[in-house]
């Protein structure tokens, strides 16, 4: 189910956890949680790896993290040029759940372990994702 | 510290940008000097494995293609990919069939022409060896991910820019003078001054990496040939023997690995499984080939194989321990930084220049008088995590 509209540009069409997307429409950030055992995964899965249950529930990612690190592409693959640059970064939201996303374009002066939150962001095509902002 | 499987023969094209040929011809000219350093015809050759990263080839299943050229037909022959540490798995693959007893001689052979797509498609497709359906939505590439490490590293362990440069240097020290590499350019520490206008290193590509801290894409390919005891006594007159092999996985997504300042996991886990295997550790290596397809991926090979200690691998650098003369000498060939990186080639081009250090056949690189060896090889970014390690006679 639609996944193909999530990121600047998607490289999978159908994934079971393509409820992401309407979760992302509605203003959430949400990762899976396994019902069976309580493991926690962020980017989401359908399937627990740690009991091998197929009984996940959603959750929202906590409202603030720290930045762990980050990088500035100043080039960028095909299908991306018109974006560069722009910086990606690893959020740690602490007990193992972390999150990979863009900097909001405004986002000046990143700095490892500085506090920051992630929120979905739309862009002017239709295609929907999650960006990381300062808290 | 068994002696059951030598690599009796070695071979590797120069490494090039733009080669004017088609892959099958472009793996014949690894395959033809392995051939004649082992010494054998296609009739003593019982299996074949090919080894390449996918997608940059319009050849499907380029295995049997790539057999038929080489004359190794009807010999059994498949394919095998683990990205950039494609033709050490082929080699972990062809040393487990022997041992298996399954085939006496096998032929591990990695290519990659990566000259026939552009740039920007080859930096697509590798970004492509990440998480594709929850990372490459956000523009990834190479560069992107290891500098992710790479700022880890200078905001928690010390490291410094100039460390990283001074990599790049040491490659540079040995690329000049293997007539193999693809670039054969001496790099001063005034190329990475972003004060200079004629600095060539300087350029930013995903900060805090540098055009000069990112390897060069090139056209290439490598052939090893492995054999029981029983053949490597009747074939070669200087063996050498795999005595210990290594290989871990790691989660592929950037938001599931641990702290990015402790570097690439994989390699201590494939390092600790070659060394117990081997019977021997870090201070008894005295030569290797790690993977540097960035200058932070060495320091933190460094780490990773117990040269260095955690979080401590810009010591080495610093204190050129690395260098040829050094107390490790580590890719003294020119890495893939200098020497190039044509993806499926590189593992086994990696061996090749152990097996000619402990041969005592590296020319101007060679290292004084080695006996043991160590190739670490990674595929993608630390997804996979190779580790092998050499013996002489």
């Amino acid at each position: 189910m639609g996944f193909d509209k999530f990121g600047r540009k998607s490289f999978t069409s159908f994934t079971k956890t393509g409820k992401f997307v309407d979760l992302l429409a509605e203003g959430k950030v949400e990762g899976t949680v396994c019902k069976q055992c309580g493991a926690k995964y962020f980017p989401p899965r359908a399937d627990c790896a740690k009991c091998l249950s197929k009984d996940m529930d959603w959750f929202e990612l906590p409202k603030k993290g720290t930045l762990e690190t980050f990088t500035t592409a100043m080039y960028a693959p095909f299908g991306f040029e018109a974006d560069a640059p722009y910086t990606m970064a690893v959020v740690d939201f602490g007990a193992g759940v972390k999150a990979f996303a863009r900097l909001a374009k405004d986002f000046s002066d990143p700095k490892i372990g500085m506090d920051v939150t992630v929120r979905p962001l739309k862009y002017d095509d239709g295609q929907i994702t999650f960006e990381i902002a300062k808290a | 510290m068994a002696k059951d499987v030598a690599v009796i023969g070695v071979g590797q094209t120069y490494f090039v940008r733009g080669y004017e040929g088609s892959i099958r011809e472009l793996a014949f000219e690894a395959f033809r000097e392995a051939m004649q350093d082992a010494n054998l015809t296609t009739k003593d050759v019982d299996a074949s494995v090919f080894c390449s990263a996918p997608e940059y080839d319009k050849q499907r299943s380029p295995a049997g293609v790539l057999a038929e050229y080489l004359g190794l037909v009807p010999q059994p022959t498949f394919y095998v990919e683990t990205v950039c540490s494609s033709s050490t798995v082929g080699v972990k693959i062809g040393y487990s069939m022997i041992k298996a007893g399954l085939h006496d001689i096998v032929v591990v052979l990695g290519f990659q022409k990566m000259s026939e797509i552009t740039s920007a498609e080859s930096q697509e497709r590798m970004g492509r060896g990440g998480d594709i359906q929850w990372e490459a939505p956000f523009g990834t590439m190479m560069p992107a991910y290891y500098a992710l490490y790479a700022q880890a590293y200078l905001a928690k362990n010390g490291l410094t820019l100039d460390d990283l440069r001074d990599v790049r240097v040491k490659a540079a020290t040995y690329g000049q003078i293997n007539e193999r590499a693809v670039y054969r350019k001496g790099v001063k520490p005034e190329d990475f001054d972003p004060n200079n206008p004629d600095a060539k290193m300087a350029g930013p590509v995903a900060s805090p990496l540098r055009v000069g801290d990112c390897c060069a894409n090139a056209d290439g390919a490598s052939c090893i040939i492995l054999a029981n005891a029983e053949k490597a006594k009747i074939f070669s007159k200087k063996p050498v023997w795999i005595l210990g092999i290594g290989a871990a996985s790691e989660v592929v997504n950037m938001a599931s690995r641990p702290d990015f300042s402790k570097g690439i996991q994989v390699a201590k886990a494939a390092a600790n499984v070659a060394y117990k295997m081997a019977g021997v550790g870090p201070k008894d290596i005295n030569v290797a080939e790690v993977h540097d397809c960035f200058t932070i991926a060495e320091i933190m090979a460094y780490e990773g194989l117990g040269f260095a200690p955690e979080g401590d691998g810009k010591q080495l650098i610093r204190e050129k321990a690395t260098y040829k003369e050094g107390k490790i000498p580590v890719n003294v060939d020119g890495g893939l930084l200098s020497k190039g990186h044509p993806i499926g080639a590189t593992g086994g081009s990696q061996i090749r220049t152990i097996v000619l250090q402990l041969r005592d056949e590296a020319g101007p690189m060679q290292v004084k008088d080695p006996q043991i060896g160590l190739n670490h090889n990674i595929g993608g970014v630390g997804l996979y995590g190779n580790v092998t390690i050499f013996g002489r006679d």
